[in-house]
């Protein structure tokens, strides 16, 4: 397989962008991408999207695409995950480009979710429909439950929970994308209104558009298109069981870990080696499982290495950086992408205030659902 | 929700029918075509035990449009005796007293409705035992 | 003659005060008891109906039958409440029980005696030969309109019935059904709520029907009064069964054990087949019962009872209604109880 590298980057600001639908949201990444490698052709287009089906009633994703972007011929691919879409996408991409396929690939992802649909409807579908959505069950009730368990077995508390959040709105107030560039503190955090016990609004990442775009190209053509190449070092991905009752742990993502020593496996690298890292923080409790799984921290002392602020902006190991979902914003395809960017602009120098010093190697991890699948990407510096 | 959908899916819900593998004795509910564990084909049916423990729970505040009227409401997940684990709401209890380890039995109920002209969904709510 | 072989009851946990409703419509909380007779009554949950009722309480039916659900030829629920206008309640039931495809299924309908209904026809399907077990089940989940006597009384609530031949738990002795057409009470179709006649309902319906099958049960079996252990009248608040009771001569003591209305409230179909499930609860061997249910339109029927010695023994694998009615229970406000009968409009 060739070496890979991500030459280009580009993102629409997340949040609530009533002026932009959802073929208009990815036309301004995929342009922004391009723009930013100067390139002006593709050979292949993957566009990460949970349900433009069920948002707004627009399947056939991949084409639609190509066509708006003015690349009619051009082969695209939806590819869905769930909240996972964008990170399959951007793996699909390496191994085109790796396996000698094509050269030049997007990799993008796009979410549009405030069109009026029934946002937790929509979302209930990466749940397993017949055993747990049928019975009444939302998505912030699956990461409550997990919560809970990871209370029980661990002592996280709900301090723990608010950390996440605080630390998050933190490093997003100082990303010009983020959908929320506001502080929070704790107390607001544990004043917000409840939404599935323990977890409450302000633990729960918001609904948002948005999309992303990266451009990948053999590491051996990277120098035509950008001085500050970005080598993808690994990838890794696996898939658990769909419903929560069935996992082995509900405290535990073992499809974080599976995909995360695939990814560390085939970069040659550990934990010990990333800089900095986007994890997959749809609800507070999912960072402090994700950094565990990642094994950034040993079982159950994500919460304490969070309080200590380990994972701030200073700390030993700077988590979300971009502001995370929590901040940030989750246009649910988006995502995957969008981790990746913030990786690419922290290994480029480019982070401005969010800049983690000498950032040489980093990690991103999305996951789906409650955690039934999960794609993570290591990137170095060149 | 459309008829053949909630059709099949009746000896599960209405009967906690579950599969037990013959190779290696792991019971899955609902039943399936292939084990998780061993990948052996050909599960027997069993019916579960209609009770348990529950494993964890949460509250739900902010529920589907369907659950309206019923919010907040406690859900779980519940062990039985086989060794299947279930997702299921909690009724006629209190949401402070649901805690992990708690014995539940499992009570016939009417889970969601399609709207005011739709099908009746029936199925399992963990009541607890005391 | 069959018999019951096994019986089963279930009360919702909900409960709500006659004190609660009063104090909604400012009626005086202690002449409502006074007059009625009503302490509480039980309420179902959003997610309870006369379905999830009847499916509780046929499976402690089997339970104390103890025989394959399998060998159950037919099933039969009489309620004023079926879920569905069209589509029907005992196939729910049949399927949740472990019941059929080799089963005979009707849903029965005749106000408050749609449950004595199933249980006579359930009874006489046995007694034919045409099935080895039968099951009737008499279940409700009527509605009371606000600000009207009915909402002090009417409850959800049911008892299954399990008929055979073999090890019987009580012996039919005799049935008898008196039947005439009172308009005392009824629903037109599309109706949320039902209408009555007011005082039309007391002698022209219910004591007229109800003392007339019980005297003429008592004529055909030759029985008196005091030959009976227990008895249970349909209950459609405190005060009527005991002031029939008295006319038809029966005693305090005798009414004692079947008249749970005072905390259960009306079950309509369900009013007397709970009611004799709370006598099965502590009857003796050889004690003999008489239920005597009554549906407006109108109509009684009668079944003369007696307990066999098999009945202490199995009772105990299900639950009393007595631990239903004295368990645990969730008081409700008025705008909780609202919101579980749907009484509050809601967008679709």
């Amino acid at each position: 397989m060739r070496e890979v590298a991500i030459v280009g980057v580009g993102m629409t600001p997340f949040g609530e962008l009533w002026e932009l639908s959802l073929r208009d949201l990815f036309v301004d990444a995929a342009l922004a991408a391009l723009r930013d490698a100067k390139a002006d052709h593709l050979d292949a287009i993957y566009v990460g999207n949970m349900s433009g089906g069920q948002f707004v009633g627009q399947e056939h994703v991949g084409p639609l695409m190509a066509d708006h972007l003015g690349m009619r011929g051009v082969p695209s691919t939806r590819v869905e995950s769930a909240c996972a879409s964008g990170g399959a996408a951007l793996r699909a991409a390496f191994f085109e480009v790796a396996s000698g396929a094509s050269d030049l690939v997007l990799a993008s992802g796009v979410e549009k979710m405030n069109d009026g649909a029934d946002v937790t409807r929509v979302l209930a579908t990466a749940a397993d429909q017949e055993s747990e959505v049928y019975h009444g069950v939302t998505f912030p009730g699956l990461y409550a439950l997990i919560a809970r368990a990871h209370m029980a077995a661990h002592g996280t508390t709900l301090e723990d929970l608010a950390a996440v959040s605080v630390k998050n709105h933190a490093h997003g107030a100082l990303n010009p994308k983020a959908q929320f560039r506001q502080k929070v503190t704790a107390e607001q955090v544990m004043a917000s209104s409840m939404v599935a016990d323990p977890l409450r609004l302000l633990h729960c990442s918001p609904v948002s558009d948005g999309a992303a775009a990266v451009l990948l190209c053999p590491l051996s053509r990277a120098k035509e298109f950008t001085q500050r190449p970005i080598r993808i070092r690994g990838t890794g991905m696996a898939s658990s069981s769909m419903a929560l009752a069935d996992r082995k742990d509900p405290a535990y993502l073992d499809a974080v870990n599976l995909a995360a020593n695939r990814a560390y496996e085939m970069a040659k690298l550990g934990p010990k080696d990333i800089n900095v890292a986007e994890v997959h923080d749809c609800f507070a409790i999912a960072e402090l499982c994700a950094l565990e799984a990642l094994c950034f921290t040993e079982r159950g002392r994500a919460g304490e290495a969070t309080r200590a602020g380990e994972t701030s902006l200073g700390g030993r190991l700077p988590i979300n950086t971009s502001g995370g979902l929590k901040s940030k914003g989750h246009p649910v395809g988006a995502t995957g992408v969008a981790q990746a960017i913030e990786i690419v602009e922290q290994l480029r120098g480019e982070a401005g205030e969010r800049q983690v010093k000498d950032a040489a190697v980093g990690l991103a991890q999305n996951m789906g659902g409650s955690g039934a699948s999960s794609v993570v990407h290591i990137f170095e510096r060149v | 929700m459309p008829s053949p959908r909630y059709w099949r899916e009746i000896p599960a819900r209405y009967r906690l029918e579950g599969g037990r593998c013959p190779k290696c004795g792991k019971v899955v509910y609902p039943i399936r075509k292939v084990c998780p564990e061993c990948r052996t084909e050909g599960l027997e049916t069993i019916a579960l035990s209609r009770r348990g423990r529950v494993v964890t729970s949460t509250v739900i505040h902010v529920s589907p449009t369907e659950f309206l009227m019923e919010a907040p409401y406690p859900m779980v997940i519940v062990e039985t005796p086989e060794g299947a684990r279930l997702m299921v709401q909690v009724a006629d209890s209190d949401p402070d007293e649901v805690k992990p380890g708690m014995e539940v039995a499992l009570e016939f109920r009417c889970i969601q409705r399609e709207g005011h002209s739709g099908i009746l969904c029936y199925g399992h709510k963990a009541v607890p035992i005391r | 003659m069959a018999g019951i072989v096994g019986y089963g009851a279930f009360i919702p946990r909900n409960r709500i005060t006659s004190e609660e409703i009063a104090r909604q419509w400012g009626k005086d909380p202690a002449a409502i008891r006074r007059g009625l007779l009503l302490e509480e009554k039980s309420v179902p949950g959003i997610d309870e109906d006369t379905i999830t009722i009847s499916v509780e309480a046929g499976r402690y039916a089997l339970e104390r039958a103890g025989i394959d659900p399998q060998l159950v030829g037919a099933l039969y629920i009489g309620s004023e409440s079926h879920p569905y206008a069209v589509k029907p309640s005992g196939t729910v039931v049949l399927e949740a029980l472990g019941i059929g495809p080799d089963v005979h299924v009707a849903d029965f309908e005749f106000a408050c005696k749609a449950g004595t209904e199933a249980m006579f026809v359930a009874l006489n399907v046995v007694e034919s030969g045409r099935a080895k077990f039968a099951m009737g089940i008499g279940a409700d989940t009527s509605q009371g309109a606000p600000n009207d006597a009915l909402e002090f009384s009417a409850s959800a609530g049911g008892a299954a019935y399990l008929f055979g031949k073999d090890h019987l738990l009580a012996d039919v002795v005799e049935t008898y059904s008196y039947t005439s057409d009172t308009p005392d009470f009824w629903r037109r179709e599309g109706e949320f709520y039902p209408r009555h006649g007011g005082r039309f309902t007391g002698e022209p319906a219910y004591f007229k029907h109800v003392t007339s099958a019980t005297r003429t049960i008592l004529e055909r079996t030759g029985l008196k009064p005091a030959d009976f252990r227990h008895v249970v009248l349909h209950m459609p608040n405190g005060k009527f069964p005991l002031a029939a009771g008295k006319e038809l001569g029966f005693t305090k003591e005798q009414l004692a054990t079947g008249w749970i209305v005072n905390t259960m409230g009306n079950t309509y179909s369900g009013s007397s087949p709970t009611g004799l499930a709370a006598i099965l609860d502590v009857a003796e061997a050889d004690d003999l019962i008489l239920i005597t249910s009554f549906g407006s339109g109108a109509g009684s029927d009668s079944f003369v009872l007696r307990a066999t010695s098999l009945l202490p023994e199995r009772r105990g694998r299900a639950p009393t209604v007595r631990s239903m009615l004295d368990g645990r229970r969730h008081y409700l406000t008025y705008g909780q109880y609202a919101k579980y009968r749907e009484k509050i409009i809601v967008n679709d």
